[in-house]
């Protein structure tokens, strides 16, 4: 049996932390990409232009700067908010910016770009004759968008969905670069320590292997599912 | 040029001539780490995209699982396991090999080249069994050898198909290489992180740099939509 050298429960909590961060960031980043497709879509051109920033400024970054950006600005920044609202309004404000919450922010917020566009893409997938048929009826637009354009968008944006939730599991180990203890964080340390780093970071790659594919066949099972009363061609 | 850029540019002392060459010296070791690691994991990748789509399972499988395993699992822990593994190796360091892996930098190239070729491997294989069937079959009508099919008809056809694709995957290595600056390598990201620890300065030092890797990213998109627009040129429609 593999021996952990006392290291196993610390593994395990680090694989807690990677999956929490991976499961909150993937929140984050589906409101992101929601919001971003939406304003995306619209006819207001500043919302339009904003959106177009974001996801241009995002895949032009690589995730470790944004991380560190982050991680080391978001602590100045709070620092010189607190300053200023301490010097003009004697209120005090302060907090800690742990890696996690910029872990965090920084997935989700890359994420959010490319959901956006993946969100975009499902959005106009939608028919427009469904649409056009909704509104015949006399559905207001919200509930167009809830009972006929939602569902519909969820069906294309699952391929595209299950993708970006591939790379962004793998995406979480690099928060043990800002310190975080995650998975990676524990095994580095240990393999340091015991000057094993096969025996460390051979079992953390196939904890994320594990991950991997139990989330493709996890993806496989919603698309069958949501793709139930679809006559495919071919 | 704007005053208030000119006073900034003269109060400030981040961005002397000293962490110019910093930033240059870094610029250079991302360019030569990822253009070195793309070319080795294409040139890897085509032979192991043919082996791939091969009928028999004993070819196949094994670089199926090659894929799967660099695929499933994050680039830092692959990185780890060579940068730390390899001076783990019994031996080594008697052998000329650990004259080369000392540094830092051979390491990084070699899981970098690892992870792209799969990476590559599976979008070439993508291409090649989407060729269509017509294609192939013309081309055996001609006569042509299994090898010749190859070379004339079904590569140059899946690189106009994997074009879209491949540029996908060298921006997110030009991303990725970003963690190399972890095991001790000076790369843009690197320079930065010596650059904000000298002065405690996280945004200037990480806005810059991320400026210059949306750079570099924007000339490969640019390069890349030039080659697609000649790879793909017999597609263009005949207007104008």
């Amino acid at each position: 049996m593999l021996d952990l050298k006392g290291y196993g429960p610390a593994l395990l909590d680090g694989a807690v932390v990677t999956i929490e961060l991976a499961f909150l960031s993937l929140a984050l980043a589906v409101t992101l990409g929601l919001i971003g497709a939406s304003s995306k879509l619209s006819s207001n051109r500043v919302a339009k232009g904003v959106a177009t920033a974001y996801t241009t400024l995002i895949r032009g970054v690589p995730d470790l700067v944004m991380m560190l950006l982050f991680y080391y600005g978001g602590q100045v920044a709070v620092n010189n908010i607190s300053d200023l609202l301490w010097d003009a309004y004697e209120i005090d404000f302060f907090f800690q910016f742990d890696p996690f919450i910029s872990g965090v922010v920084t997935i989700g917020l890359i994420f959010g770009a490319y959901m956006t566009e993946t969100f975009r893409g499902a959005f106009l997938a939608v028919e427009t004759g469904q649409i056009e048929a909704a509104r015949a009826y006399g559905f207001t637009r919200w509930h167009t968008f809830r009972r006929v354009i939602f569902p519909q968008m969820l069906r294309h944006a699952l391929p595209g969905l299950g993708n970006n939730w591939q790379v962004l599991l793998k995406t979480t180990a690099l928060v043990s670069i800002i310190g975080l203890t995650d998975m990676v964080r524990v095994a580095e340390e240990a393999a340091k320590a015991e000057r094993m780093p096969f025996h460390f970071f051979i079992p953390v790659a196939f904890v994320y292997l594990a991950l991997t594919a139990g989330s493709e066949l996890f993806i496989k099972w919603l698309n069958k599912r949501a793709n139930v009363g679809v006559v495919q061609g071919g | 040029m704007p005053d208030f850029i000119a006073q900034w540019l003269n109060q400030n002392d981040i961005f002397t001539a000293m962490t110019m060459v910093e930033y240059w010296n870094g610029l250079v070791s991302t360019v030569q780490l990822v253009f070195l690691s793309l070319v080795i994991g294409l040139v890897c990748a085509i032979p192991l995209a043919i082996l791939r789509t091969s009928r028999n399972p004993l070819v196949s499988t094994p670089v199926w699982l090659y894929t799967y395993l660099f695929r499933g699992t994050p680039l830092l822990i692959q990185l780890y396991i060579i940068y730390y593994g390899i001076a783990q190796i019994p031996g080594i360091h008697q052998t000329f090999w650990w004259e080369i892996f000392r540094e830092p930098f051979y390491p990084a190239l070699l899981a970098f080249t690892l992870n792209t070729a799969a990476y590559t491997t599976e979008i070439i294989r993508g291409a090649i069994m989407s060729t269509p069937h017509g294609e192939i079959e013309a081309a055996k009508a001609y006569g042509m050898n299994w090898f010749m099919r190859m070379r004339r008809i079904i590569l140059p056809s899946a690189a106009r198909r994997a074009v879209q694709a491949y540029s996908n995957e060298v921006i997110f290595m030009l991303h990725s290489s970003a963690i190399a600056s972890v095991v001790t390598i000076v790369d843009l990201t690197g320079a930065a992180r010596n650059i904000y620890s000298r002065f405690y300065a996280p945004f200037d030092a990480f806005i810059f740099v991320a400026l210059i890797y949306m750079m570099l990213t924007f000339i490969l998109v640019f390069a890349f939509r030039k080659l697609e627009n000649h790879l793909l040129r017999h597609q263009r429609p005949i207007s104008n």
